[in-house]
């Protein structure tokens, strides 16, 4: 019954890994977009301008109404046909360009991740004490000083457990790309299946790596965050 | 084409989906919401050692994409074939309408069940003892007592999972179920035209904002006696009482 999840030729196990490793560079490439644009998005609803806030607060809203699986076609098909209309416009003669189903799948995931991440850093950003901020400009920091020395570490503390949340839901994002023919650790099973006929315990396997995974990312977050709130006393 | 062509023509079949996406998220929701009560009573009552069973299960489906359980339902089935047709259900698991909606109907069990867990352990301890003082029944307590307080209070985030439920329907297309996004799909392969899928997204945050207001009346049901200040906030943040 094991021998199927051996390493080698006899064997799915070296397969597997390989799909996992494609898995967590999807996640690993996809979590700085994802803080970036959820930055990007939460600076844009504080703004002080109301084309910015709508811009920001449209985005989050819309995103995250929408099933990622339908941002991952928009993203796969409509980024495609966009990017060859450029390159049709830049060059008539040239071939037409492959949008890979790998940058397809960050840019879709970290649109998700940035969209949920914006609220949550919105809400942390708004739950710090307003005090501190006047404090730091009162003693003559500048709006730069005030932000690295004071917003920013403080705001990974009431951040962490919402984007360690949004971390995990990723993770099981991930999942989605086998749709679009990218070799992560759910297509593999996939393959495997068809050649084993074996459906059930592939697909088991898969999913206990998965919840593996995620077990795993709690327990690292749930140190995080022990480290991060170190320096506070609890009520 | 123009967009609205494209509407023109393909009408009929977007609506066919967003009401087999509709059909998919209430029916699953509604199964949860049968079996996550008593679920969640055992999760806030039950021993350790009982409830180990319970926070495996709910850990499992937390912890593993939706997609991974349905593929485990639909085509993991297969594997047992000769067995489920012994007892009569593989037409049941061959459909996969079923299997979606079991997978689905399973996963947001495990999460309604927490959610509910958080709004049971939220009512005043007072309550309960007041209501045990008078001579009510544990049967009654829990009907008249703790589960009104309990859904009033996980109301909101029951209403986030039904949205989220329904944004996971949309993997149901993966199995060949015409929803949404599978009808969408269709179209797109014939018409190539792009536009298609922008209408789907109106479509998804059509119903999501519908349903966000029919979600509030129903709070503000559910809260009337509390008076004019029942806003989500006071919902969210009880007034007395340990928080969830």
């Amino acid at each position: 019954m094991l021998e199927i999840f051996s390493y080698g030729d006899a064997g799915w196990g070296d397969e597997i890994l390989a799909g996992l490793a494609i898995t967590m560079q999807l996640a690993i490439a996809t979590l700085p977009v994802g803080l970036l644009i959820g930055f990007g998005a939460a600076f844009a609803s504080m703004s002080r301008y109301r084309g910015l806030r709508m811009i920001g607060f449209g985005y989050t809203t819309i995103m995250r109404g929408l099933p990622e699986i339908l941002t991952l076609f928009v993203v796969y098909n409509g980024v495609g046909l966009l990017l060859n209309i450029v390159a049709k416009w830049w060059s008539p003669d040239g071939g037409n360009i492959e949008f890979s189903p790998f940058a397809a799948g960050v840019t879709a995931l970290g649109m998700v991740f940035g969209a949920f991440a914006g609220e949550v850093l919105r809400g942390a950003f708004n739950s710090l004490d307003d005090g501190q901020m006047e404090a730091g400009r009162a003693i003559g920091m500048s709006p730069r000083q005030v932000f690295l020395r004071i917003q920013l570490p403080q705001v990974w503390r009431f951040a962490l457990p919402g984007l360690g949340n949004l971390w995990i839901n990723m993770l099981k994002d991930t999942a989605l790309v086998s749709i679009i023919a990218l070799d992560d650790l759910m297509r593999i099973t996939k393959v495997a299946v068809g050649v084993t006929k074996q459906p059930f315990t592939f697909y088991l396997a898969a999913c206990l790596i998965y919840w593996a995974m995620c077990v795993l990312s709690e327990i690292v977050l749930a140190r995080m965050e022990r480290r991060a709130n170190r320096g506070i006393r609890r009520a | 084409m123009n967009p609205l062509d494209i509407l023109i023509q393909y009408w009929p079949r977007l609506l066919d989906g967003t009401l087999m996406t509709i059909k998919l998220t209430l029916l699953g929701a509604v199964i949860a919401a049968i079996i996550s009560p008593m679920f969640a009573l055992i999760r806030a009552n039950a021993s350790p050692v009982a409830q180990a069973p319970l926070r495996l299960y709910i850990s499992f489906m937390r912890g593993t994409p939706i997609l991974g359980q349905l593929f485990l339902i639909y085509y993991g089935s297969g594997q047992f074939r000769p067995f489920l047709q012994e007892w009569g259900l593989w037409s049941f698991f061959r459909d996969p309408f079923n299997c979606a909606l079991l997978a689905f109907a399973l996963n947001s069990t495990a999460y309604q069940t927490e959610i509910l867990r958080g709004g049971i352990m939220g009512v005043a301890r007072g309550e309960i003892e007041a209501a045990k003082a008078i001579g009510m029944r544990p049967s009654r307590v829990l009907r008249r007592i703790v589960f009104p307080h309990a859904y009033r209070i996980a109301w909101p985030a029951l209403g986030n999972e039904v949205i989220l439920l329904m944004k996971a329907s949309a993997l149901a297309s993966v199995v060949t179920v015409f929803d949404i996004i599978g009808r969408t799909r269709q179209i797109f392969s014939r018409s190539f035209d792009f536009s298609v899928y922008l209408w789907a997204a109106l479509i998804y945050l059509c119903i999501t904002a519908i349903f966000v207001l029919l979600w509030r009346l129903g709070e503000r049901k559910l809260s009337r006696h509390i008076g004019a200040q029942s806003d989500s906030r006071t919902i969210l943040n009880p007034p007395e009482g340990p928080k969830a």
